[in-house]
């Protein structure tokens, strides 16, 4: 079994995300980038299922050089090796186009993605990868099981869950729950120095969307106490002032 | 030219956020001085079709054969894609759903459209392009993003805009699928809903509770308060971690990102990868033992005290207020 994984390269969940002076670019000095929260749990899932020699993981980044210590990472939680698409990811379109040209003539039986990236939070890249390489695509799964040919998926819906089946090769965007977090240990992170870390040029590509400029939310006004001794004046500003009630 | 909507339902029933959706595209219709056409896929009874008008669509597209009863990316894909390209449409919108970041990928990838996903506001028409605004950085920022495709595909969130009639009467008109029997490559084995339960992800009202409510056994509290209110429960990443309540209720960056008219946040500290995914509920009350805790500095209402008495005594002015308003 082949899987392949794709990872994104985002700021660390507890960034303050800050842009520019004229609000077109994200403030990235200092910031610490980590490798999105749900590739890693999409890469969990693919050592379980890879357990026992079952299988090999590739995962494949689309970015710049800068991004090697998140791919280094994910070599180090358990990949086998990693392929890194030499290009600014535009967008979603963009990422997901040059990673269909590098997998479609590589037979992989499934391809893994996160639920989203939390820096775009597009939800986009799994559906299109599975459009562009004519596969099933199942978007935000929380369970993920194999038997032979056949997987067994439950995905999110509004209210609860669906469950479907597949055979044969699919892509998935996974959600937490998919797979328990693994942490990197000694051995992993010795020899991710030295697993295959393939660079290849980027496949030229017009996209279709643009980033124009940032804003950050308007910060509300100061909070208004209550005081715990007259809790129904809460009751009377939701209604009267907030009017949400 | 005109303006598709998908309208997705659940077992016959249009939902909240499809009314939204309708109201959103009946707008940008009106912008682009077009009409409003639906496409509504699977088992649809006609007058909950014929209903779409009171939001303004003219025409609603309806395909149903016995393939098409649950959700199926390919085969939605290239019904919509087909009838996006039968009508001359030029934007595209659907709901920002579970089952729509399933369906609007594949649907730009097909029709070689610019997508936005995440959209908040009405887009601004530039020529033939358009800007529109979405979040980004899991709530703690927006984009505003440009698309020039020659059809563009808008995904929007749920609360993000209000529903609102504007009677037409709509056609309805039946067609065939286009769907290839290649599209029916996953079969849907179950669908399992809390039906008694307000899906959160679209709940206007929200009660979301975290570890300051000390164990699963004081979720009643919590559970009242919601019922008194007519609101959906959520909790923080600790408590479902936990076990405590079920994965689905989890809100934040690594959760579901809600946006309620009202969020009550009971013994939640208001960490940042919380406050990621609740940050643009209109309203936010706090509930903390601890003056200091940072939730109060992004609160618009907040009560000092211990939740296990401030929560029944709230439960109980909410009770009182409804029975009398
Ligand atoms: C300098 C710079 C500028 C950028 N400007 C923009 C911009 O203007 N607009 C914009 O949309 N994006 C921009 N990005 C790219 C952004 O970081 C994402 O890689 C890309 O947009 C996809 O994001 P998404 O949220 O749509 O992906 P999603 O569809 O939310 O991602 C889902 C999953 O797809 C996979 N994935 C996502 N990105 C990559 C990747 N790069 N390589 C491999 N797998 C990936 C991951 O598994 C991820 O969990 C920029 C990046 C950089 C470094
Ligand atoms: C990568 C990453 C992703 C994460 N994603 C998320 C996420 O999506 N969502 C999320 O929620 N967290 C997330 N977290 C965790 C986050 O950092 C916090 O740890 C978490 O939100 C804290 O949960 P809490 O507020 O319930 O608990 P605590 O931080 O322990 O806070 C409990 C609060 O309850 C108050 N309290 C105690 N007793 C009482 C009482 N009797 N009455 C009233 N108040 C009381 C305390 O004063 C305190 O403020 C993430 C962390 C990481 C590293």
């Amino acid at each position: 079994m082949r899987i392949l994984v794709c990872i994104s390269n985002v700021p660390d969940t507890t960034t303050k995300i800050t842009f520019n002076s004229d609000n077109t670019e994200f403030n990235s000095s200092g910031v610490q980038f980590i490798l999105n929260p749900y590739d890693e749990v999409a890469l969990s899932k693919a050592i379980d299922l890879c357990e026992g020699g079952k299988g090999t993981i590739t995962v494949i980044h689309v970015g710049e050089a800068s991004t090697e210590p998140t791919i280094r990472k994910a070599l180090a939680i358990g990949a086998d090796d990693a392929v890194r698409i030499d290009a600014t990811p535009s967008d979603a379109y963009f990422v997901a186009y040059q990673i269909a040209a590098y997998a479609k003539d590589k037979n992989f039986d499934m391809i893994l993605t996160g639920r989203e990236s939390i820096d775009y939070n597009g939800a986009q890249v799994a559906a299109m990868l599975g459009e562009f390489l004519d596969l099933p695509s199942i978007s935000i799964i929380k369970k993920l099981d194999l038997n032979g040919n056949k997987a067994t998926l439950s995905r999110e819906i509004e209210g609860g869950k669906e469950i479907v089946e597949v055979e044969g090769p699919f892509v998935a965007s996974c959600a937490e729950g998919v797979a328990e977090w693994k942490i990197p240990n000694m051995r992993g992170i010795m020899s991710a120095r030295t697993k295959p870390l393939e660079v290849l040029a980027a496949q030229s590509l017009e996209t279709l969307s643009v980033v124009e400029k940032f804003e950050t939310p308007t910060p509300r006004g100061a909070v208004k106490m209550v005081d715990a001794a007259n809790v129904s004046q809460l009751v009377d500003l939701l209604h009267n002032e907030a009017k949400v009630i | 030219m005109s303006v598709l909507v998908y309208v997705e339902h659940a077992e016959g029933k249009f939902k909240k956020s499809t009314f939204e959706v309708v109201s959103y595209a009946k707008a940008i219709a009106l912008q682009l001085n077009t009409n409003l056409v639906a496409l509504a896929i699977g088992s649809l009874a006609a007058d909950q079709l014929s209903s779409l008008g009171t939001y303004g669509v003219q025409k609603v597209l309806h395909v149903n054969d016995a393939q098409l009863g649950t959700f199926n990316a390919q085969a939605y894909t290239s019904i919509l894609s087909d009838a996006a390209q039968k009508e001359g449409a030029t934007v595209v919108v659907l709901a920002n759903s579970f089952s729509g970041k399933g369906l609007a990928p594949r649907l730009a990838v097909r029709l070689k459209a610019g997508l936005a996903s995440g959209v908040v506001a009405l887009p601004t028409l530039l020529g033939a392009a358009l800007s529109v605004k979405r979040t980004a950085y899991s709530g703690k920022a927006f984009a505003h993003v440009k698309l020039s495709g020659a059809i563009n595909v808008l995904a929007l969130n749920a609360n993000a805009y209000p529903a609102s009639e504007q009677p037409v009467s709509a056609e309805v008109v039946s067609l065939t699928s286009t769907a290839k029997a290649s599209d029916f490559k996953i079969s849907v084995k179950e669908i399992v809903r809390a039906s008694d339960k307000i899906s959160l992800p679209e709940a206007d009202l929200v009660v979301s509770a975290g570890r300051g409510m000390k164990g699963p056994e004081n979720w009643h509290l919590i559970e009242d308060l919601a019922l008194s209110l007519g609101a959906a429960t959520a909790c923080s990443k600790p408590v479902s971690d936990a076990g405590w309540r079920p994965h689905e209720e989890h809100v934040g960056q690594t959760g579901i990102a809600v946006s309620p008219n009202l969020y009550i946040a009971v013994g939640i500290s208001g960490a940042i990868q919380h406050l990621a995914g609740v940050s643009s509920s209109k309203t936010i009350v706090v509930i903390n033992k601890d003056p200091e805790a940072p939730f109060f500095k992004v609160a618009d209402y907040g009560i000092v005290g211990d939740a296990m008495e401030i929560v029944p005594q709230l439960t109980a002015a909410m009770k009182a207020y409804t029975q009398n308003g």
